[in-house]
């Protein structure tokens, strides 16, 4: 047989699910992760030979006694007896999903983003921690750290009820928004496990987020120029856009709309899903994205969430409207400037928007969109000349 | 997590610590030890929070090159010993906020100099533009 030994994707499914499983049974943290690793060594070594009928019992009895064998070995330092012979013998699998056991505690609020988003690659996603440190750009032996440090701060709760959903989500859109950076695809992984707790769970905002997910990843190919520009939505070339994909997520989103549980991501969603829908920007149904801006502040009403709607806004009432509700957000905001900026330009008063241009490009957040903005100044300043 | 330059100086136009510090050449062998072994303990201390990323020194020694048309060799110049700032070395840290990376460059500033005090010398901190911008638009 020359099929690989263990194929990764099957890895990549089952491991989060036999973590799940031996958390559920009461495991530590930090200690179940190693006895998975254990077991899917074993299963590289021995599937080969002997390919099991069921791989996720397999890893499941396998992994268990990896974990029974580490507890005798410490607790037989301190008694002679073992205790661990009362705990319960790892019978069939149980069929219940653990996805959303498994990410609610990888996502715990006790943990900063930075390090739940580490954590949850490693544990549901399956990602080795070179290839999580290869997509943050930082050392392995750093990632290596963050993660155990992670798993230190979850463990030692009782792993028995999965906790807020909310939180889940916002880490995996955080996840979402890392992109692509490396040789892993975070976008790509992002919903793959949104896919995986949609799956798990009837919380229609799950849904939302998964649908607002393949909406804006369906844009992917036209965000970005050959040479690596960004493009900002009003100029993209629709017809690049993956109109397979939005077909999925309207009818994700449709379908979660229907349960009658609005929540910010459906909302969100929705906004996103009036953009995929238009031919092109002067087509776009802005009344409409208004009114879901409008609901959308009712769900959470941020700063950012009102800098958006200004451009909305300024589409529906005119760009001098859209300023007037610019004008009253922080002036330390990011992206702040670059919308005004934009209504400027839309609204005819180029040497300010130019001014503002400049401006937004010095306090951009990323190269890409600093270089954006010093184009639009510098093409402002052009046509003035 | 954002990444942030730790950036330090050998500033000649004016106090890089309160109160002035003594050139190192000066310091006692063991104010020296003790110095290094506190920047080891600070990247030893980044490293087990899962924050290191870099930390490199640099030769104070260096050259100015600059381009003079096609077809000529570079033009040098320097050391520029009359430099007033030069950049000594630095660190980069990938952190969740910018109050912990101010707090990580604070640490930094507190290594010991004469007399086992704080130098307490200025560190520029610096976050790092990321590639992309995140997918919301």
């Amino acid at each position: 047989m020359t099929q690989p030994a263990v194929p990764d994707d099957l890895v990549r499914s089952l491991s989060p699910r036999v973590l799940g499983i031996l958390l559920r049974r009461g495991a530590d943290f930090a200690a179940a992760e190693d006895a998975v690793q254990d077991a899917l060594v074993e299963a590289v070594r021995r599937w080969p030979e002997s390919p099991p009928e069921d791989p996720k019992a397999w890893l499941v009895t396998v992994a268990w006694r990896k974990l029974l064998d580490l507890r005798r070995a410490e607790s037989a330092r301190r008694h002679r007896e073992q205790r661990v012979e009362r705990e319960p013998e790892p019978g069939p699998t149980e069929d219940t999903d653990d996805t959303l056991l498994l990410l609610s505690r990888c996502c715990h609020p006790s943990l900063t983003p930075g390090s739940a988003i580490a954590l949850t690659l490693r544990a549901v996603g399956g990602l080795t921690t070179a290839q999580i440190a290869q997509a943050f750009l930082v050392p392995e032996a750093t990632m290596a750290q963050r993660i155990s440090r992670a798993k230190r701060t979850v463990s030692g709760e009782r792993f028995d009820r999965p906790g807020e959903v909310g939180a889940v989500l916002r880490v995996l859109y955080l996840v979402f928004n890392e992109g692509f950076t490396g040789e892993v695809d975070l976008a790509e992984e992002a919903i793959r496990l949104t896919r995986q707790l949609s799956a798990a769970t009837d919380d229609p905002e799950v849904e939302g987020l998964l649908a607002l997910m393949l909406l804006h990843h369906a844009r992917r190919a036209a965000r970005w120029t050959a040479s690596g520009d960004l493009v900002p939505l009003a100029e993209q070339d629709r017809r690049l856009w993956d109109t397979a994909l939005i077909t999925e997520a309207v009818g994700i989103l449709q379908e979660a709309l229907r349960r009658d549980r609005l929540g910010e991501y459906q909302v969100q969603a929705a906004i996103a899903a009036l953009h995929d829908d238009a031919a092109s920007h002067a087509e776009t149904d802005w009344i409409q994205i208004l009114e879901w801006y409008d609901e959308l502040l009712t769900h959470s009403d941020t700063p950012v969430v009102r800098l958006n709607r200004a451009v909305a806004v300024g589409e529906v009432d005119g760009p001098l409207a859209g300023l007037r509700e610019v004008e009253r957000l922080d002036a330390d905001l990011p992206r702040r400037d670059a919308v005004a900026a934009y209504l400027h330009e839309a609204a005819g008063t180029r040497g300010e928007a130019a001014r503002l241009y400049a401006l937004a490009s010095e306090r951009a957040q990323s190269a890409a969109e600093r270089d954006l903005l010093i184009r639009r100044a510098a093409r402002l300043h052009a046509k003035d000349g | 997590m954002t990444k942030y330059l730790l950036l330090k100086h050998y500033r000649g136009d004016h106090e890089i610590a309160p109160g002035g510090l003594t050139p190192m050449d000066q310091w006692s062998p063991e104010e020296i030890e003790a110095h290094m072994a506190f920047m080891g303990t600070v990247i030893e201390d980044f490293k087990q929070r899962g924050e290191f990323v870099d930390a490199q020194a640099l030769s104070p020694e260096g050259t100015f090159v600059r381009y003079d048309g096609e077809g000529r060799a570079p033009v040098t110049d320097g050391p520029f010993a009359e430099t007033k700032d030069l950049v000594a070395g630095w660190m980069v840290i990938d952190v969740d906020t910018r109050e912990r990376a101010h707090e990580a460059a604070a640490y930094l500033s507190s290594a010991p100099g004469p007399g086992g005090e704080p130098i307490r010398e200025w560190i520029e901190v610096r976050p790092f533009l990321g590639d992309a911008p995140g997918v919301t638009e």
